[in-house]
């Protein structure tokens, strides 16, 4: 098998330790499939967000609820920590002092949860508004959409401090190194969806 | 006495009256007596199974060489275990539904309405999530990668997880005979009428929780299997090269994968509706049911793909071997398989055609309906050309693949009827749907898992199954199901709703008469399949196959000796072809050993699934009963198991190659003692498991 083989979407580690490499092809393909079958429960959401975004029944609107500069340093936030996160691999995968390393994971972790904070700072202020998700069917499917890419990432964080533990107690061996490779996708992924609730959430319900 | 000081807390809104036999004593109905009955029998059925394994002394055994198993053998065998405890379950209450029909005509029968709709939901419930699921994804798990030359799935411990999973959902199921109730609303869960509005009481939460817990199960062994498939082929196993039935496995888990989220998401989204207040299906503010309709079917239709294309990956194998002739058409099957798995995901809304969308698009999804029909026929035609020809024997899993040819093709043809949205105006939710969805599904699902079972069975425990049980056992699920089922065609074609718990018409009781003696017959069948166990199991020693290779197989499975050993083969094996043991055999040695063997790495048992899949359940208990504290533990300990796993690092075990060698040395002393059966004789005491071959 050579070094420089792709043995998945995304980085690999390649001839930077071969023998790691040998065995991420099937973990981190795995992890691009389950990533692909979270996606489908992201898509349905949003089915239904946009089904049920005319039922609001008198109650609070997208247009008097969503604020378009929280939302944008938001995304701000999410997609540095995106890029943060970018470093954790590559300094993983050329060696970089664990130092390095460590630090750029606990960037991300801090941008991780700036993002948390002024989400949740979002729902408190709508939430003073009077909009709950149980005032109408509109409010139910943003607070079903939005909130669980929050939760996955909230446990996105968590699983950033067990890396970081895991970096400080065996330093990279090769479960450590897929494990962080495999985190790297999640946290993309969630990039990414962000990205779709920016654009189909924030930004059409303000424009309209 | 437990609505004062704490109780409330601990207990949630558990009170007596949620234990059936405190329903009984007030009230000593004939459907609360069931009912305490039913109870009684699940606890007294634990009971005894607590005391014989400590009788026995094998809980040590039990735990260390089953329970925590990463083993694929081992976790697909229990699999299949669960299929038939739970089958057993539902086919009690399949009866008991037909006599209350057949007793319910003109008067109130001796089932409730209550009762008798949570038998129903239970029985549907249970054969698809609980029966038929486990079923195939433990012969998958037995199978695939000994087919595919592997030493086990991808990821063995996500295995051990979901196979726990499983178990706890289906364990939920039985509790939720001994406290409180089910729910009535159907396999499907419609709501409203599964909305707190209109079941408040914890029925609808235990079908979400049990559902999900299996749906998350499943979703996780499809990755587990797609990835297998995709990574861990042995050399020389091109696409192209795969058994049929690892082609099927590989389209049923991409279904799971993509279409157990759907699930996932409709009971979610109904959890929240029931427990926050959330508006997604209640009829008001802005509450939409239909969005449930569609996400529901849009997890449902693919469902009975990923429930029938297994079983036609079975009957792929099975007509081969027993015809001893390559599979005709391979390319063809393969293409018709992924046809219908893409084509499953086009058809959901002829699930309710009835629901208000214009006659447009019910037209399109009734055309879309149809052609589903014509990769299916293919497939059928590539069979019968398979037999022509062939050494044609009709052993047990050859008589089931016959009767679900005839059988399915008759079903299909329903199918094609209620495709058509103006009939389907008329028949919709009458027994005819009953009776066609029924005449797909056991054909195509159960038969298809005997089938299998038979055919693997000698390969999983190393001896054959007895011939003259097997055969009546058949003989009873068809003619069983012909009388259980033809019947409701004609009562459905009548009108009759289904789910009627009482009708007055007495034209109708002849029909229902006889649709009840199909369904004792059908229970007798089951029966026979037990007793054909416990034959089996005693005639062992005069049916043994340890040579591994019963019926000239033709796969690599039937190259290893049966049971396999742990690792499956002391060597990965190169193939060269579709039939690669079946073509070794004619050509060379196919049992030469190797110049030598080199030491195996397994992964170590481990109890983080019987950990997540106990206290998944127990989480879920917590949320239907609103023990919150129950469910605030359970889920703070499952992600603790699963950080604590991640630490661990000696997750591997080592066999040493003197070890391979003296286990492989053994084997094949005994391949060499064997005689070689020819096919005429191999249904007898001859068999020893080493084919002759005639070249
Ligand atoms: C083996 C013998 C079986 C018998 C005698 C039987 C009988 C019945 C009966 C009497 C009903 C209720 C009909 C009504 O609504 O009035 C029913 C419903 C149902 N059965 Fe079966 N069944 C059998 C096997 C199966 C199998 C193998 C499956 C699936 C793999 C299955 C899945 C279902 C489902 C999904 C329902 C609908 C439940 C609902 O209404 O929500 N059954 N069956
Ligand atoms: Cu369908």
């Amino acid at each position: 098998m050579s070094a420089n083989e792709i043995k998945h979407a995304g980085l690999n580690l390649g001839d930077t330790d071969e023998l790691t490499h040998g065995q991420a092809g099937s973990a981190v393909f795995g992890f691009w499939v389950f990533l692909m079958s979270d996606a489908v429960i992201f898509a349905l959401l949003f089915a239904t967000y946009g089904v049920m975004l005319p039922a609001t029944v008198g109650g609070p609107t997208p247009a008097s609820e969503y604020k378009i500069l929280s939302a944008f340093l938001e995304t701000l936030t999410l997609l540095t920590s995106s890029f943060t996160f970018g470093m954790v691999s590559v300094a993983m995968k050329h060696g970089a002092s664990r130092r390095q390393l460590l630090s750029w994971m606990g960037v991300t972790l801090v941008l991780g949860a700036a993002f948390l904070g002024m989400e949740l700072h979002d729902f408190t202020t709508m939430f003073g508004d009077g909009a709950y998700p149980t005032r109408s069917g509109y409010l139910s499917s943003f607070f079903a959409l939005v909130p669980l890419h929050g939760l996955h990432v909230f446990f996105g964080s968590v699983w950033i401090i067990v890396m970081m533990v895991q970096v400080m107690t065996f330093g990279l061996d090769a479960r450590v190194k897929i494990n962080i490779l495999r985190l790297s996708l999640f946290w993309h992924f969630l990039d990414i969806v962000w990205i779709a609730i920016f654009s189909v959430v924030y930004l059409q319900g303000l424009i309209r | 006495m437990m609505t004062q000081g704490i109780w409330p807390a601990v207990l949630g809104r558990f009170d007596w009256h949620a234990l059936p036999f405190v329903r009984a004593w007030e009230n000593p109905t004939a459907s609360e007596i069931i009912g305490a009955g039913a109870a009684l029998l699940v606890i007294i059925g634990a009971v005894v199974v607590v005391v014989l394994i400590t009788r026995l002394g094998k809980w040590r055994y039990l735990w260390s060489e089953w329970l925590t198993s990463l083993d694929h053998k081992k976790i697909g065998i229990m699999y299949i275990v669960l299929a038939f405890v739970m089958l057993s379950r539902a086919l009690i209450e399949a009866v008991l539904i037909r006599m209350q029909q057949a007793a319910a005509i003109d008067n109130a029968g001796f089932i409730a309405p209550d009762h008798f709709a949570q038998l129903f939901s239970t029985h549907g419930s249970i054969m698809i999530f609980f029966m038929a699921m486990p079923f195939l994804v433990g012969l998958i798990n037995y199978v695939m990668p000994l087919q595919i030359g592997s030493r086990d799935v991808a990821f063995p411990l996500l295995n051990s997880i979901s196979l726990w999973l499983t178990g706890g959902a289906a364990g939920l199921m039985m509790v939720s005979l001994v406290i409180g109730e089910f729910s009535t609303g159907g396999w499907s869960g419609y709501p409203p009428y599964t909305e707190l509005a209109f079941s408040p009481g914890v029925g609808p939460d235990y079908w979400i929780w049990a559902v999900t817990l299996g749906s998350i199960g499943s979703t996780l062994t499809g990755i587990n299997f797609a990835v297998t498939v995709y990574k861990m082929r042995c050399p020389g196993m091109y696409l192209m090269r795969m058994p049929l039935f690892v082609w099927t496995s590989l389209c049923t888990s991409i279904l799971m994968i993509f279409a157990m989220p759907a699930l996932t998401v409709a009971t979610a989204l109904l959890a929240l509706d029931r427990y926050l207040g959330f508006h997604f299906f209640t009829n008001d503010l802005g509450g939409n049911m239909m969005n449930y309709a569609n996400l529901f079917w849009l997890f449902g239709h693919p469902e009975v793909y990923i429930l029938i294309l297994p079983a036609f990956g079975v009957y792929s194998e099975v007509v081969s071997t027993f015809s001893t002739k390559q599979l005709y058409g391979y390319t063809s099957l393969v293409l018709a398989t992924m046809a219908i798995a893409l084509l499953s995901f086009t058809v959901w809304v002829h699930h309710f055609f009835t629901m208000g969308q214009n006659a447009d698009i019910n037209a399109v999804f009734g055309i879309a309906t149809m052609t589903i029909g014509v990769p299916t026929g293919v497939k059928i035609y590539d069979w019968i050309w398979t037999m022509f020809r062939g050494q044609v024997r009709f052993t047990v899993p050859m008589l089931y693949s016959l009767a679900f040819m005839m059988t399915f093709v008759l079903g299909g043809f329903t199918g094609i009827l209620l495709a058509f949205p103006p009939l389907d105006y008329l028949v919709h939710n009458t027994l005819f749907l009953v009776a066609h969805f029924h005449n797909m599904l056991i054909p195509g699902l159960l038969y298809g898992m005997l089938a299998g079972y038979h055919y693997w069975f000698p390969k999983a425990f190393g001896f054959r199954l007895n011939e003259k049980w097997g055969r009546i056992s058949f003989a009873c699920w068809v003619v069983g199901f012909y009388i259980a089922f033809m019947p409701l065609y004609v009562l459905g074609a009548a009108g009759v709703a289904r789910r009627t718990q009482g009708m007055f018409d007495p034209i109708f009781r002849p029909w229902f008469y006889l649709a009840g003696v199909g369904a004792l017959i059908l229970v007798a069948a089951l029966g026979a399949l037990f007793v054909q166990l416990w034959v089996s199991i005693r005639e062992r020693d005069a049916n043994g196959v340890f040579a591994g290779d019963p019926w000239d197989g033709r796969g690599l499975e039937w190259s290893t000796s049966a049971p396999p050993p742990e690792y499956n083969y002391a060597c990965i094996p190169r193939v060269h072809g579709r039939d690669p043991f079946f073509d070794a055999k004619r050509r060379d040695d196919p049992y030469a050993p190797p110049a030598s063997y080199d030491a195996i790495e397994l992964p170590k048992s481990s109890m983080t699934g019987p950990m997540i899949g106990v206290v998944g359940a127990a989480t879920a208990f917590g949320l239907v009963w609103h023990m919150w504290w129950l469910t605030i533990i359970g889920v703070l300990a499952i992600i603790a198991t699963v950080i604590a796993r991640s630490f661990a690092r000696h997750v591997h075990q080592i066999f040493p190659p003197d070890e391979v060698k003296r286990t492989e040395r053994r084997w094949l002393r005994a391949v060499a003692e064997a005689t070689p059966t020819s096919r005429e004789v191999e249904m007898t005491s001859v068999n020893q498991g080493v084919a002759e071959v005639s070249s």
